[in-house]
């Protein structure tokens, strides 16, 4: 019944679970009252996975990528944020290596002391004024994207007494369909902090965190200016079949 | 970071954590940064098709509202066409059919004004030649602190009892029971709530898609 109709476009390959943390992770605590018991329900991809919404740049303005610059509080001219300047860039490709281009990629983070712009976070470390902490960007025609920003500090969180998160970077991504819809967290090469995070250690593989952990890019820093971090991202892929040969892939 | 011969590894899912609102919702989180915020309107003003509005809840494993969560919503417009250059058809003048649905931070209640979606073919034919249709249907994806990997689930329509049995997803369900998770409450005209259980009685047939 598979016979190339046009009803029968190419599905995504499946999420590898042996990658992505199961729902429960028992050091992980709140994670135990919101993880599904039961099976999740297995179905191959229908017109409603293989599309997703389309952005463009009229979605977005020139400054949102530029988080050192994107935001002040009281509404006058930004001026320049508290932290380490850096530079994260990457590029978004599928699991067949091909680049994802038009992805839409936001960014949010706590700022250098370790706080959140959010109105339920009331850590003591002081919001900074010229700090928003979000951010997004479209990928390029090479899937290529990049954000300059402030280290964010860790902070600790109400796990165990005394849980520190080590310094991240969440990240939400879209590609061209649902089914590669993504949500995860950007790490920093060398944080001592990774090792013992419930969240990270919620990914079973050691491997697989360290596709999270963004390497310092020397080559690409600007000199006088910012430090490079490089994170790379891979989604999905789609299938191909036999009888499916598109020449912009499939 | 190659895997299998010429395939690269996915990139592993994190948590949303419970400050997503910065990142996908910035006015929620309480702080004014962009010209445009994303997702806030789901039809458009031209969409054709009966209007209408979802409201619920998420609740975790003991029953209580999660009143953290951000759910994301996919659809089709009223002729069962997604905004998507493979989506099935046209679509009206700024109709996406995506839109962001943010939980109240004190009651856990969310809900969104869209149209109602018309039904979308299912992949393939059946075995007599027939195209088969999905009945109408919302796709919901769900992250929030404690969540590690996005949930995805569907929302169908008690009013299309005919297509919603001869649904392939529905069909799916092994137990019957179940099914009923995935479909929306009537609450008058144009009206339905649709609670969404994270985990135990009740709980949500959530899909691996």
């Amino acid at each position: 019944m598979n016979g190339g109709h046009a009803a029968n476009r190419a599905g995504y390959y499946p999420r590898d679970r042996r990658r992505h943390p199961p729902a429960r992770h028992d050091d992980y605590k709140t994670s135990l009252t919101r993880a599904p018991r039961l099976p999740l329900l297995s179905v191959e991809n229908t017109l409603s996975e293989i599309t997703g919404p389309v952005f463009g740049h009229g979605d977005i303005g020139p400054l949102d990528n530029d988080l050192l610059a994107n935001f002040r509080q009281d509404g006058a001219a930004p001026g320049a944020p508290i932290g380490e300047r850096i530079v994260i860039h990457g590029r978004v490709l599928d699991e067949n290596a091909r680049p994802v281009p038009g992805g839409l990629i936001e960014i949010w983070q706590a700022n250098a002391a370790g706080r959140y712009r959010h109105r339920n976070d009331s850590y003591r470390a002081p919001l900074d004024p010229n700090f928003g902490g979000c951010g997004r960007t479209l990928t390029d025609e090479n899937g290529h994207y990049a954000f300059r920003t402030i280290r964010p500090g860790p902070y600790p969180w109400r796990n165990w007494v005394d849980s520190w998160r080590p310094a991240h970077v969440h990240f939400s991504i879209f590609g061209r369909a649902f089914a590669q819809r993504l949500i995860t967290q950007l790490y920093f090469e060398g944080d001592p902090l990774i090792a013992s995070c419930p969240i990270a250690g919620s990914i079973p593989d050691p491997e697989a965190v360290e596709q999270l952990v963004a390497r310092l890019d020397l080559k690409a820093s600007l000199p006088f200016d910012a430090l490079t971090y490089r994170f790379d991202i891979v989604l999905r892929g789609r299938r191909s079949t036999p009888f499916e040969n598109r020449p912009e892939g499939n | 970071m190659r895997d299998r011969p010429g395939y690269l590894p996915q990139t592993p899912s994190q948590t949303a954590g419970p400050y997503v609102h910065i990142g996908l919702a910035p006015g929620a989180a309480g702080f004014s940064i962009f010209a445009c915020e994303l997702g806030g309107d789901i039809a458009g003003p031209n969409a054709r098709g009966e209007r209408i509005r979802i409201e619920g809840r998420v609740t975790d494993g003991t029953g209580a509202p999660v009143k953290d969560a951000l759910i994301e919503v996919w659809q089709a417009n009223a002729a069962g066409h997604y905004a998507h250059p493979e989506g099935g058809g046209e679509v009206e003048e700024g109709f996406r059919g995506w839109g962001r649905v943010i939980c109240d931070f004190e009651t856990g209640q969310w809900g969104f004004d869209t149209v109602k979606p018309g039904p979308v073919p299912w992949p393939g034919r059946s075995p007599e030649g027939r195209v088969v249709m999905q009945a109408p249907h919302v796709n919901l994806w769900i992250v929030a602190r404690g969540i590690n990997l996005g949930l995805n689930t569907r929302l169908y329509f008690p009013d299309e009892e005919e297509a919603n049995a001869a649904d392939p997803l529905l069909g799916l369900i092994e137990q019957e029971a179940r099914r009923e998770t995935l479909i929306a409450r009537r609450q008058g005209r144009g009206a339905y709530r649709f609670d969404i259980r994270l985990q135990g009685e009740g709980e949500t047939v959530f899909l691996d898609i």
